[in-house]
């Protein structure tokens, strides 16, 4: 005999748990998760001309089109501040939420026909999903920085802005974006696979969302009695957190930062619990 | 004595039918507001595997009080019809989906194969894909360091691993799957029919992994329509038939009974009406049938009739072709599992194929089979750029020949009233007459001249 009998030992049995998530299966697959990582990275930008080029483009030509139509033919006022820097920041936890969203809500009905196959941790693709987008974020951090040294050393409104210590809480911000969209994600991901009329939603869901988070404008635009319902949003507080970190501008109380921490984990944890429902499953459906 | 490796018990799985998740939230509140109005609609009516609960749709029991336990070391194979239940229960056992009820105890590191090249990604290199691929089936990537050599080398594709897999031939796709999932270490192995891909000599490369794998002392579970491959490589066997367990015994015991079962396969299997889908996005199986001259349905043909087959299949799209045509095919089998002839529907005149429904009917003529049982597999293929399988029912219809003793005792046996040997016992031509009497043959004539 080769190998010699393990302790493992596994119970199939129909669960109706509401929170029942297999860590250790989670642990034991995390080599799938790395190369799953590499995967989602080679991949992207395998057959594109420019390659990982886009990587930096991409919030580049975003906030190129913003600067334009937004602060040129629009004349939103974000006061004194860069055009280009401040929706660069802005975009920063924006683009990272939404790329994870994508790239989540999708997970079930895309890999339908993998699941159906082969058993390994459900939540393994989206996880894999989230960590290879925060390369995408690195870079834009990055991206950042330039712009910053060039307006702040090279341009007279250099001295209306400037870093705050509190940038070390940077990696928090991103945190809580990540389990935001994760939670978000997965939701969306198990409504779908219930109800097809969601994925026409998904799209919609995040324009709207978009407007309705002070990416393009500044939260103190927001007229005072209708701040309470921007701060329900948790994205507003990453979005505006990381304009302040960068630039010292915006609203960022620890009040609000904690109900928004909270909001966000309330729908991490139930989205967990929706998409673990119907992850077990739903390969009898599709 | 040691525990079962495996333990199966009371497994048992429901599936709704005509509800098959695909509806919109809308037809959901409809579905809820019906709740509330008439809250008790009674318990479900119930019909042996389907039972109906009410709201219109059906369900389907895909498992029933399915028990067995498998011990470490045994190469189990699991048989049964279509539909049977196999593909279920495997889904089951490797965590794809979850039983209705019962549970099952598996003591070992579980490994499963239900297709391979699983996960394979297009745009990755071949290395690339063999990393992918063996930790989607659970190795970790120090064990696949380790391996790597080995897996290239029996796939025999050591020149093409740093090349995109969507370069690759389907063949070549295959080979390279299989090996990683051969090299897999796991203590249970399932495994379903992917033996049938690959050219001949690979797939006897890929028996001789199974075997050894089974030496070694690894546990497998097996499924196959291959009763040959069933019998060469298993120990034992598992015959499910409609969702339940009814045999379990040693192989050769089981496959037996897979066959004498057959009395009971139908004669006809009208898919359309179950319900279930059989086909591409190109064409669709519907019916298939046996019947008499007399155009009547039976699994009892006499053996001065002719036997008619006849498949009705739907062609879903317009699809352009250039010289090959889809075709419709048989295949026979004698009850023994060994193939006896195949037959393809000439598709001359039919080189359009418009969109719509379809009957082929294949007379297999009189006095050509024995007095035997036979299964009929149905398929249909075009062979533009490959073989290209739009459906194959295997072993889907099962007939008997009869003959009437008294009636042929002296008519075409002679009088002879025993079994007559052969798959099959066609009515060939004979010539038998009486000759000239020969010169050298006659022994008088030859007596005379040597005198």
């Amino acid at each position: 005999m080769n190998s010699a009998p393990s302790e493992y030992r596994l119970h199939i049995r129909p669960n109706s748990g509401w929170l029942h998530v297999d860590l250790r299966a989670l642990w034991e697959y995390r080599d799938l998760l790395f190369i799953m990582v590499r995967r989602d990275f080679v991949a992207k930008y395998k057959q594109t001309l420019l390659g990982p080029a886009w990587f930096i483009l991409q919030p580049l030509l975003t906030t190129l089109v913003f600067t334009l139509i937004f602060g040129g033919v629009a004349r939103i006022p974000i006061g004194i501040t860069p055009h280009a820097l401040f929706y660069l920041c802005g975009l920063l936890g924006w683009n990272y939420f939404s790329q994870n969203f994508a790239a989540t809500s999708s997970v079930l009905a895309g890999n339908a026909h993998l699941f159906g196959k082969v058993y390994f941790p459900r939540l393994t693709p989206p996880l894999a999903a989230i960590i290879s987008n925060l390369f995408t974020v690195v870079v834009q951090i990055a991206t950042i920085l330039a712009f910053y040294v060039f307006y702040k050393y090279f341009t007279v409104a250099g001295k209306y802005f400037g870093m705050q210590w509190q940038i070390v809480f940077l990696p928090l911000v991103i945190l809580q974006v990540a389990v935001l969209s994760l939670g978000v994600g997965l939701w969306m991901s198990a409504l779908t696979v219930t109800y097809r009329d969601f994925s026409h939603l998904s799209a919609f869901l995040m324009q709207l969302w978009m407007y309705s988070t002070p990416v393009i404008y500044p939260f103190a635009q927001i007229p005072v009695r209708w701040r309470w319902v921007s701060l329900l949003n948790p994205m507003t507080m990453p979005v505006e957190s990381v304009k302040y970190v960068f630039l010292g501008i915006g609203v960022v109380e620890a009040r609000y930062i904690a109900l928004s921490a909270g909001i966000a984990l309330a729908i991490f944890v139930s989205g967990l619990m929706v998409f673990q429902h119907v992850e077990r499953t739903f390969i009898d459906t599709v | 004595m040691p525990e079962p490796i495996i333990e199966v018990r009371n497994l048992s799985k429901r599936y709704r039918l005509g509800d098959f998740g695909r509806h919109t939230f809308r037809e959901q509140l409809d579905r809820w507001w019906n709740r509330l109005l008439k809250k008790n609609a009674g318990a479900p009516l119930s019909n042996g595997r389907f039972s109906f609960n009410g709201a219109g749709a059906k369900d389907f029991w895909a498992l029933r009080d399915v028990s067995f336990s498998i011990e470490r070391g045994e190469v189990v194979g699991v048989i049964g019809r279509n539909g049977a239940g196999k593909s279920t229960l495997l889904k089951i056992l490797s965590r794809i989906t979850e039983p209705t009820s019962g549970d099952a105890l598996i003591r070992g590191r579980i490994a499963s194969l239900l297709e391979v090249g699983t996960g394979f990604h297009p745009e990755l290199t071949g290395r690339e894909n063999v990393y992918l691929n063996g930790a989607i089936l659970g190795m970790k990537r120090r064990e696949i360091q380790g391996k790597f050599d080995e897996i290239v080398d029996f796939a025999e594709m050591a020149d093409f691993i740093d090349t995109p897999v969507k370069r690759y031939s389907s063949g070549m796709y295959v080979k390279l799957a299989f090996a990683v999932a051969a090299y897999l270490d796991p203590e249970i192995l399932i495994v379903d029919e992917v033996l049938s891909v690959g050219d001949a000599q690979f797939q006897k490369k890929c028996l001789g992994k199974m075997n050894s794998i089974a030496r070694e002392g690894r546990t497998i579970l097996f499924v196959s329509h291959n009763m040959g491959m069933i019998t060469s490589l298993c120990s034992r066997g598992i015959l499910l038939e409609s969702g339940r367990l009814i045999l379990n015994a040693p192989a050769n015991e089981a496959v037996m009974g897979y066959y004498t079962r057959g009395h009971l396969s139908p004669a006809s299997v009208d898919f359309a009406r179950m319900g279930v889908r059989v086909g591409d996005d190109y064409a669709q199986l519907l019916e298939c049938y046996i019947k008499n001259p007399d155009g009547e349905v039976t699994p009892n043909h006499d053996i001065n009739n002719a036997v008619i087959i006849g498949l009705r299949y739907r062609i879903l799209r317009q699809k352009r072709f250039d010289r090959a045509f889809p075709y419709a095919q048989i295949n026979l089998h004698a009850s023994g599992g060994a193939l006896i002839f195949q037959s393809m529907a000439p598709t001359g005149g039919m080189e359009d194929c418009p969109p719509g429904d379809y009957v082929a009917e294949c007379e297999i003529p009189r006095n050509f089979l024995n007095n035997e049982m036979y299964y009929i597999s149905v398929a249909m293929a075009t062979c533009d750029s490959g073989v290209n399988v739009h459906f194959h029912e295997i072993n889907a219809l099962c007939f008997q020949v009869t003959e009437r003793l008294e009636a042929s005792l002296y008519a075409r046996r002679n009088g002879f009233s025993g079994p007559i040997a052969g798959a099959i016992r066609p009515d060939l031509k004979w010539r038998v007459e009486k000759t000239e009497t020969s010169r050298l043959n006659n022994p008088r004539e030859s007596a005379g001249l040597l005198a």
